[in-house]
């Protein structure tokens, strides 16, 4: 069996790092299995873990009264889920549902933050990392919010 | 009808006169866009354009559009144009019911280039009813597959229910595409990928051995080649189907004039080095 820290090395998010950051890392996570169906984590919960999906689809959520859950976004094998570990008060904002059979390693945030606090350049790539993320994902809702198919679309 | 089939072929077709076309069938594609075949009423053949090509078409004087055709270049017999309702003129083609006779002129325009992507690997970014000026496209990569590397479709649509040639989505990936989905937005029922259009790239595993077909609104168009750049596919790799105000069809009348470009007869299609500046020129 691979171990977490070769897994991780093939993903974008932790491309890059040294042998022994992924060592780090990889020792604050471990291997699970969600049913389809299952929440990962919901809105308002501590933010104690973050996950890396390595096979099958997540969805991002929010649960609307009256209108049921809406889907934000969905992320699929190799894609990081959750920032709201790195910023207090660590706690989710969203919910997180398993669309289908998931395997995804689940890092313990605590853990992670205590071994960024030891090693500021561990912590520092890991930001860097996760800024990035935030940004790419930023500018994709921000595109998701001008409806660019929506009724102003000029037609084909 | 007899009067017009009478008349020889050259006076019918001047570029300017609309020919008139039957409404054959029509298939509803989502809740505002619509499928049509139409055939010639004038002449033994058929119409033969080429994959990116548009007509100017109109239906019961309620004013003419142009609209990609949307239908296999292979079939010339038929004219398929795949047409959402926004306004009076598109409404009113869409209206139209089988055996009435709708104004074609054309086909106009260029092509996309699919002869010069052999030997290489194809994306196809397609956004929301841009789909349809890019199936041809689709439909001529698959009709020589062998003569391509990877074919890649990344599809985006504002909800599941506005995807255009769902079943086809899954033919064509049967034939050799990969088909990346996603939407805007969906409900709980749909288990597939939500997010936008751009978001599909990354998780394409695509390198700048690709070329690239896009088509959309024009901001998801612009959005589409910033992110594919990121993977080496811009310049002359990357064609975009432009839009403008077009109404001649011929080059004539400069409504569709973007800088020293008419879109109609100059493009639609156009490689990205050459088009990005005017289209990202907030003045034109």
């Amino acid at each position: 069996m691979q171990a977490l820290d070769e897994l991780i090395a093939h993903v974008p998010t932790f491309a890059g790092l040294t042998g022994e950051q992924r060592k780090l890392i990889a020792g604050c996570g471990q291997n699970e299995h969600v049913a389809a169906g299952s929440m990962l984590f919901s809105e308002g919960e501590p933010a104690n873990t973050f996950y890396l999906v390595r096979r099958g689809l997540v969805a991002l959520e929010v649960h609307a009264p009256g209108r049921g859950p809406l889907r934000i976004e969905t992320l699929e094998a190799g894609e990081v889920i959750g920032w709201s570990w790195l910023f207090e008060p660590y706690r989710w904002q969203l919910d997180a549902r398993a669309l289908e059979p998931c395997d995804v390693i689940a890092f313990d945030a605590a853990c992670l933050r205590g071994k960024t606090e030891e090693d500021h350049e561990l912590g520092y790539q890991l930001m860097a990392r996760f800024a990035a993320n935030l940004v790419d994902r930023l500018q994709a809702t921000r595109f998701q919010l001008l409806d660019v198919y929506g009724n102003t679309e000029v037609p084909a | 009808m007899a009067t017009l089939k009478s008349q020889p072929e050259s006076e019918l077709l001047g570029p300017m006169v609309p020919e008139p076309f039957v409404l054959r069938s029509k298939r509803q594609e989502t809740e505002d866009t619509w499928t049509l075949e139409l055939v010639s009423a004038a002449r033994e053949r058929g119409i033969a354009f080429a994959p990116g090509q548009f007509t100017m078409i109109e239906a019961g004087g309620a004013g003419e559009v142009p609209i990609s055709i949307s239908g296999d270049p292979s079939d010339t017999e038929t004219l398929t144009q795949t047409i959402r309702a926004v306004g009076l003129a598109t409404a009113a083609i869409c209206n139209a019911q089988p055996g009435q006779l709708l104004g074609i002129r054309g086909p106009f325009g260029n092509s996309w280039p699919v002869q010069r992507l052999e030997g290489l690997d194809v994306v196809v970014a397609a956004g929301g009813i841009g789909l349809a000026p890019l199936r041809p496209a689709i439909l001529a990569l698959l009709a020589n597959r062998e003569r391509y590397g990877r074919l890649v479709l990344l599809y985006g649509a504002r909800t599941p229910g506005q995807m255009l040639f769902v079943e086809e989505l899954h033919e064509w990936h049967n034939r050799g595409f990969e088909v990346h989905t996603t939407v805007d937005s969906a409900g709980p029922e749909w288990l597939g990928h939500v997010g936008v259009v751009t978001r599909l790239i990354g998780r394409a595993d695509l390198d700048s051995g690709f070329a690239g077909l896009t088509c959309g609104p024009e901001i998801m168009m612009r959005l589409t080649a910033l992110a594919l750049a990121d993977f080496g596919i811009e310049g002359e790799r990357l064609y975009v189907s432009t839009e403008r105000n077009m109404q001649c069809g011929i080059g004539h009348c400069g409504h569709c004039q973007l800088g020293p470009w008419l879109l109609c007869r100059d493009g639609p299609v156009f490689d990205w080095q050459t088009i990005a500046h005017w289209l990202q020129l907030r003045e034109v």
